[in-house]
Formats: structure tokens, sequence, C-alpha cells
């Protein structure tokens, strides 16, 4: 028996938001609370450790490891350059030679008599952070992280692959209910989030990214074109790691589903402005949806209502078959589990369909939109 | 609070899960112990709340308010009333497992991937860890592959293990070299140094923990494979319970607190769940096997003899498969043609494909079709498939010989052999909302006959609503009490699959074997068919399965009767005249729906 329902995900054309910025080890704060940055600019720094490359040098000179200190031509924490000998051993009257370098500069880190090793540990690396949404510094956690306050208009996606961005939102020339051709997309379109339309196919997800496009919003995609997307199948909701050109965000979920009239007003209203973006998804615990935050706080329009519940009259959205993607009102919430077409209980609800018709839906089976 | 088993009449048990915190009242009446109130809330380890002991008193609450029973004192250092003179109130112990924040996450490394490796992996796995990352030296990675691999991770606790005691010392010396340049950082508590424990060869142990000491804390245990043909594994799982508690647990919000409220020490989850199977197969002296699938991953437990007739335990979890958050992964691994061929009607695999993801992005959503529910259904046998296939690999026996000859001096291999033999299971258990759940339990029976594909005689069963982490760490304080109510009112005892194995010769339709219950004959197993024989739903009858043919086995050796006393459950005898693995011919939309009509699936209604 199952009582769970999913609150629905947000689409708002005003409302606060706070992003927590943090360096993976400490580092540097380069900004200071009040002050306002935008979404490109570094605001923290760290130095990530080099990498330590072992050397096997016992084995590449042919010697017991207890005899490498004797031959060595560095000493520990010395700096070294690529190529550079760090032992060398000669044969009998000096006339055989071999030696062993080491593979890149950096310095000595350990010399080991047991095992022969030599650790040579390259330069540190550079680690800049970006605020990645424009807005105030309202919080500086020693070292760590920063959290940047912004009100904006603010949509979340279902689903998504490829990481942060930003870029001007650009709807797509089409109807919300057009599924997507290559036809459709502009040939050049570089710095843009492209908005529009539903299920994409392959070629056109691959146009949008070769027009320079860095992000795509739509309302559903096929497994299988994201699979050509991307190369591969995704099996875990866990993304954002991907190493794709444009960030790929859908609203609704797989298959041919138009996006949400909610979601499709809010990002209409920004039209032609700069928005960050982010196809993150991470459905276990501590939940992740990807998202378009807008770089502008002028949006037109209310600040976002009160969260409805389960209750009367609110509006949702079936998220399951045989009434996928079904908008419709909740007109009854019968407190006893009814049987359901699988022969199970469960907590159910009435709704109440556009066209006048009443179904029978798993409380679970609803996503709340207002 | 009290320990002492005689003194104990109420007890409550929590389970802290990644999403739910389930707590679970146990009370001794009269004739025996039973499970009688149930409360659940959310688990708040992660932000906003980040306090698992405000989930914990939610879900106490709801206890309370379902009992009418006093639990709670109001005080929140000492939360509970602890029965004095009036039984009626209070608990006598507070006891609890975790699973929160995804469990005990560590990292193995080891010399031989065959040897050392899988023994540290099994150590692991055994005390109730997700193994993130097997390093080995023979693993056919560069050096800076491994570096890259082990920073990667952020593992809880490392376990280094390699070499036999007193062989070659080197490698496991490297083996900790590469985990100093990788340095890997624990992923809690970053002020601490990272918890190892080295379990190798004991002459290297001093070395080992020098070179380690400059980026970890070291404890040394005795070597998890002292000898090429045996296994030490208890002193490895005592050591990574100790720093689960002492690292892991205590850097958890809320643990320190959680962990002041109990006498008994908080169990891993998956080590509660290993615990009461084992205890389960001891005192039953059967093999059993048991399953939980969840919604990101499945864990499979086995207690099966071993060839020195000593039950042998391991638990495997396939961390990528699963009913919802990994629904989608078991169609990437099994594809969508190994899928299909449990459904009882056509789908494309593009809708397949959406429908399944559908699910993975909306994880709480339900089935509310039939067809729907067949689709959830033919995921979870392969889910079973490829997760029995992962068990099987690394279940394994060793010889254990005392003495080597000649000829093994000179062999850098051990005895090694499956310990999983489906056609010795004696109880098949399982758990998961897919089985527990399943509007019918011959759903649930079929999944796993089907799943994991079951052969000879095995008794089916599924756990009622997930008590076994319960009962697992309760076992650690009274082993009768917990038994008791695992028997009772955990499991679910769904019946019999009888399931020759025979030669290709017999024809469709043959007569394969008798199958008589308490001496009366009650049907039989016809080839390429499945039917099922109804028994009595209570108590318990002695089975007796008839080969028809000197070359057919029924799990007792060809030709052999077998003869088992088993409990009796509501879906009777199902006897599958089908060979393992099932034939391309034998499945599909046709076949299936025929399967479905034989054991009375076809309609949307509760039956059996």
């Amino acid at each position: 028996m199952s009582s769970l329902f999913s609150p629905g995900l947000q689409a708002s054309t005003r409302v606060r938001i706070r992003r927590r910025r943090e360096l993976p080890l400490k580092g540097d704060i380069l900004v200071q609370v009040g002050d306002r940055v935008h979404g490109e600019q570094v605001i923290a720094r760290a130095q990530l450790e080099g990498e330590l490359r072992i050397v096997r040098a016992a084995e590449g000179l042919g010697i017991i490891p207890s005899e490498l200190p004797g031959l060595l031509r560095v000493k520990a924490q010395q700096q070294v350059e690529q190529g550079e000998i760090l032992a060398e051993m000669r044969g009998l009257w000096g006339l055989f030679r071999s030696t062993v370098v080491s593979p890149m500069a950096g310095t000595v880190e350990f010399v080991s008599p047991s095992t022969g090793h030599i650790g040579v540990r390259g330069a540190p690396k550079v680690l800049n952070l970006s605020a990645y949404i424009d807005g105030v510094v309202a919080l500086i956690d020693d070292g760590r992280a920063v959290v940047i306050e912004h009100e904006a208009t603010f949509v979340q996606g279902i689903f998504g692959v490829g990481g942060e961005r930003i870029g001007t939102l650009k709807l797509l020339d089409v109807s919300q209910d057009s599924a997507l051709t290559e036809a459709h997309i502009p040939s050049e379109a570089r710095g843009q989030v492209l908005v529009g339309g539903h299920s994409p196919s392959p070629a056109a997800l691959k146009k949008a990214a070769r027009a320079g496009a860095v992000g795509f919003v739509t309302g559903s995609v096929s497994g299988d074109a994201l699979h050509e997307y991307l190369g591969y199948d995704i099996g875990i909701a866990m993304t954002g790691d991907e190493d794709v050109p444009m960030t790929v965000i859908v609203t609704e979920g797989f298959g041919s589903i138009s996006m949400g009239e909610r979601a499709f007003a809010a990002l209409s209203a920004v039209n032609g402005e700069t928005v960050s973006i982010n196809g993150a998804t991470q459905v276990r615990a501590g939940a992740l949806r990807p998202e378009i935050i807008s770089r502008a706080s002028s949006a037109p329009g209310a600040r976002k209502d009160h969260e409805k519940g389960l209750e009367i009259g609110a509006q949702v959205r079936c998220i399951r078959v045989p009434y996928f993607g079904e908008l419709g009102h909740i007109v009854a919430l019968p407190h006893q589990p009814a049987l359901i077409g699988t022969g199970a209980k469960a907590r159910v609800l009435i709704v109440k369909l556009a066209d006048g018709a009443t179904i029978t839906v798993p409380r679970a089976n609803v996503e709340i939109l207002g | 609070m009290k320990t002492d088993p005689k003194q104990l009449k109420t007890v409550l048990v929590t389970d802290c899960g990644s999403t739910t915190t389930k707590a679970l009242l146990f009370e001794r009446r009269e004739d025996r112990w039973h499970q009688t109130f149930r409360g659940e809330a959310p688990t708040t380890v992660e932000e906003p709340v980040a306090d698992v002991t405000v989930g914990a008193r939610n879900a106490f609450t709801e206890v309370q308010e379902l009992s009418g029973r006093t639990v709670l004192s109001g005080d929140s250092d000492r939360p509970f009333v602890v029965t004095d003179s009036d039984p009626s109130a209070g608990i006598d112990l507070y006891l609890s497992t975790s699973s929160a924040g995804g469990g005990l996450q560590m990292l193995v490394a080891g010399v031989v991937s065959t040897i050392t490796t899988e023994s540290a992996e099994r150590a692991a796995l055994g005390a109730g860890a997700i193994v993130m990352e097997s390093i080995s030296a023979d693993d056919g990675r560069q050096e800076f592959e491994r570096i890259e691999r082990i920073r990667h991770v952020k593992p809880d606790i490392v376990l280094v293990t390699g070499g036999i005691d007193c062989g070659s010392t080197s490698h496991v010396v490297e083996m900790a070299e590469t985990l100093v340049a990788a340095s890997p950082r624990p992923r809690f508590g970053d002020t601490l140094k990272l918890p190892v424990i080295y379990a190798g060869n004991r002459d290297a142990a001093s070395e080992v923990s020098q070179i380690l000491s400059k980026i970890a804390q070291v404890v040394v245990v005795d070597n998890v494979r002292p000898e090429l043909e045996r296994e030490n594994l208890g002193p490895a799982r005592e050591a990574i319970h100790e720093f689960f508690l002492t690292h892991v647990m205590s850097h958890s919000p809320g643990y320190g607190k959680l962990m002041s409220w109990s006498p008994v020490r908080i169990m891993p989850t998956p080590a509660a769940v290993g615990d009461i199977v084992q205890a389960y197969a001891a005192k039953t002296g059967q093999n059993v096997l048991c399953v939980d699938i969840g919604g990101a991953t499945t864990d499979v437990f086995s207690v099966f003899q071993s060839r020195q007739g000593t039950p042998a335990f391991n638990r495997t979890v396939s961390a990528n498969l699963g009913m919802s958050y990994s629904i989608a992964n078991v169609l990437v691994e099994a594809g969508s043609h190994d899928i299909k061929r449990w459904l009882p009607f056509e789908i494309s695999d593009a809708e397949l494909s959406d429908r399944l993801r559908n699910k993975m992005i909306r994880p709480t959503s339900i089935p509310q079709t039939m067809e729907d529910l067949w689709l959830e259904q033919a995921v979870c046998r392969e889910a079973l498939r490829l997760s029995l296939a992962h068990h099987r690999s690394l279940a394994i026996g060793l010889a254990g010989k005392q003495e080597r000859g000649i000829a093994d001096v000179f062999r850098q291999e051990s005895d090694r052999y499956e310990l999983v033999d489906l056609m010795k299971l004696d109880m098949a258990i399982g758990s998961g909302g897919v089985l527990s759940h399943a509007p019918s339990r011959m759903q649930a029976a079929l999944m796993m006959l089907e799943g994991f594909g079951l052969q000879g005689i095995t008794q089916l069963s599924v756990d009622s609503i997930f008590m076994m982490p319960h009962l697992g760490v309760f076992a650690s304080v009274s082993p009768e009490a917990a038994y008791e109510v695992f028997e009772h009112d955990c499991l679910i005892h769904l019946g019999s699959a009888v399931v020759p194995v025979f030669p290709p010769k017999f024809s469709t339709g043959a007569a394969l074997a008798e199958v008589l219950l308490d001496g009366r004959v009650i049907g039989r197993v016809m080839r390429d068919s499945i039917s099922r024989l109804e028994t009595a739903s209570l108590g318990q009858g002695m089975l007796t399965v008839r080969p028809l043919h000197r070359a057919i086995d029924v799990g007792a050796g060809a030709g052999e009767e077998n003869q088992r006393i088993v409990r009796l459950g509501e879906c009777g005898i199902v006897c599958d005249g089908r060979n393992r693995p099932i034939q391309p011919a034998l499945l599909g939309p046709q076949r299936q729906e025929a399967v479905y009509e034989a054991l009375g699936l076809r309609e949307g209604k509760p039956h059996v």
C-alpha cells in the first residue's frame, strides 16, 4: 500500500534562490559577504595536489631494492625536470650505463629502499570555482564555500544530462506540441539555450550541439535519441558529469510529451535573457533535479504561489500509464485504500480531466502542479 | 536498559535506512514473542534537519500512538520510558541498525584478484559494506589508473590485504605505496585520518603500517588469507564493525546521540540481515538463499554447506540493479530481449525503454495496470538472475587442505569451487517491495522460480514487512526470541517449487516426476509445462518427488527419490517441467501467457 505522492517540480517567474558553491578541498575565497557576483565570475580557488607517479627504479636498473640509495642522483624533496636522471648504474669499468628518468617535472616525494621505487609528484593544479548564478554573496564558509542568493525565474526539469552552462535563452519557433526534427533547429545557435517542442530526433540534438547551443530544454526525449546523443545508455538516474557539448534538460520525462504550460510560460518570460542551467539529476535521497535559473530578477509575474499539497482542487499531472501525461484537478481523496487494476490495494484520488472525464489514480502516480 | 534475554519483555528496534526509518515493537506474550506495532518516518540524516534522531523519534511516536503504550519520556538525552513496576508502560531495550547516508562504503586492495582481493571483498561484504572499488596488483591497470580510481572514491574504510603468511612481502608493500600516492580522503570527518585495516601477510605488517601511517589510522589484524586454501575473515570483519562505529557512525549527523540511547552497538543493516539468515540456516540445518531487491541495489545472502561440511555464509551487493533508481540499468545490463521474454504481451523496445526510464526518474510511482505490473515483474526476474550470477561468482569455497603435496607447491591456484548449488538449495527467501508486496503471492513465487532459475525442490518464502534487519540486531541479544519472530511473523511461506533436471531426449508433455504429499500422489511434473498443485496453506508436510526415469534428477541424484519436510503455503506446489536454462522456444508472449494462465495469474484481482 502506498500513500506517497510527488510534490511536483517548480516553475516560477520570481523565486528566491540560494546556491552553495563548494570547493572540493580548503582554498581561498575571493569574494566577501554582500558582494554582487555574476555567473561566470571566479569566486573561490583551490590548489589540487599534483599527480604522483611511481618510478620502478630498481626494476629499471636490474638491481635489488636495497642497492637503490647508493645509485641515486637526486634527493627526496628535490625539484626535477621531465627526463632528468633519478638514478644511474654504471657497469664494469663504467662501460655499461643504465638510468631511470623522471616521467614528468615535479618533486621527488619518496625513495623506498624496500620496494626500490621513487615517487615523483607533479606541480599542483589550480581549481577555479565560478559563481554559476548571478546574485549577492550571502554567506561564506571559511575557505570552503560561498552561498549566493538571487531572485529570479526558476524552472526545474525532471531529468537532464550535462553540467553547468550559461547561455542566452532562445525559444524555438515551433509549437509546444511539435516533435522536433533537424529542420526545427537553427544553423547558428552559439551560446544559446534552445527551448521548446518535445522528443527531439537524434539528428535535431546533434544539429543543435553543432550549431553551438550550450543547452537544450524540451518536454521529453526518447531513450533511443538520448542514447545516440550520448553514445551510451543511461542506466541510473545520477547524471551531470557527461562529457557533452550541450546540456539537455527535459521537463516531463521519456517518450513524446509536450512541455507543461507552467514551465513553458515561465521560460517564455525570460526569452532572450541570460540563464544558468544544470542538467545534473540525482533521484535518490537528497534529490537533485535539473534547473534553469534566469540572470535578470525583473521578470514580470507574481512570486511563487503557496505550494499546494494533496487537496481538493489541486492541479495534478498523471505520471504513470495508462494516464501518463494527463492533466486534471483532484475532485476527491478517498480515505480508505482502494483496489487498483493490478489487484493491489493503494491510497487513491479521483481526478477530473480537462475533457470532463473522471479517473481513479494511485496517489503515488500524480504530481502536484499547483 | 536490560540486556539479559530472560528479563526482556518489550523491545523497540529501528532500522535507519537511506530514505525511511522503520521502528518495530517486539513484545513477549504468553505463547511467544510477537512483532506487534510498526512506525515509519522519513530519515533525517540530510539537510536541512541533519540529525538522524529526529526521524527516529517520529517513528517512535507513531509506534507509541498506534500501540497506546507510553514509550517516550520527553527527555532528549534519555528519550525512553524504561519499563519498571508497570509492565504496560515503557520498553526494556532499544536497538538499531543503519544504512543511512548510502551505508558503509569501502575500498579493498589485495595482490591477486582471485585470491587475496576476493577474500577482502568477502570480508567487507560480509561485514555489511558496499565495495566501491577493488584494487589488485594483477588487475591489468597501470599504476596511474589505480591511483586515479582510488582518488575517485571516497571510502569510509579501506581494507588492505595481500600475500599469505610467510610469503613474499614486496607486492603488498607496493600496494601500500599506491594508496599513499592516491591519498584517498574519508567520506566523513575530513579532519580525521582515513581508517585502514591491514589484514595481509603478517611479515609485512610493520612496514605497511609505517608507510600508511602518513595518511591513515592503521589497524593490523590477522591475515584474511593466511594460507592459499584457508580464509580467516572474522578478525577483519570485527575491525570493520569497530571502525564503522568509531569513524563512520559517530561522524554521521545525530548518530552520537542515537548510539547513546542503546546499550548494544548499532549494526550496519546488511550485516544484521546476514546474521538472521545465518541464524535461521543454523537452526533449521538448511541451505538458504535470501535476496533483498531494493530501489537501487540488490543484496544476495547465502548459506550453503561447504565441502568440509560447515555452513559457509556469503553476501554480495549488486550496486546498480534495482527496481526504481536503477531499473533502467537492469535494462542496460540484461537487454530488452531478455526482459521481454518473461512478458505475456508484445511491447516495442522503444516503449519498454521509455516506460522503465520514466519509472527511474519517478521512483515512487506504482503500476496501475496488469501490463505495467508484469513489466516490473519481468525486470525483477532479470535483476534476480543477474545478481545471483554475481553472487555465485564470489561465493567461492576453498579446499581448506592443511597439507600440500609436491604438485600443490608448484601450483599457484587454490582449489576453488562454487558454493551455490541450486539443486541443494532448501529455502529461497525474497524481500523488497516487488516481492513482499506483489499483489499476488503466486507472482512472487514465479519471479523467484524463473529469476533464480530454481532446480530440484525449493521452499519459497517472502519477508512480510522487511523486518530482517531488526531481527538481526535483536538476535545479537536474544537469538531465540529473534528466531521465534522470524519464523512466525516475518517469513510468509509461499509453498515449494519442484523442477526436475533431465536430458533433452524426453518429448514435450512427457511425465518427468510424480509428486506425493504425506504419501499421497497429488500430481505429476510434465515436460515443458508448469502447473500448481493445491495443498493446505498452513502447517508442514512430507513432500516426496519420484523421478519417472533413471536419467531424471529431482535434487537427490539422477533417478533418486527426493523427500523433504516442507512448510506449506498458499501457492501450493509449483511443478515446473522446463529444463534450465529455459529454452527461448518456451518463452515469449504466447508461452508466458500459458504459464500465467496455468498459475491463475491472468486477471487483475487478488488471488494466490
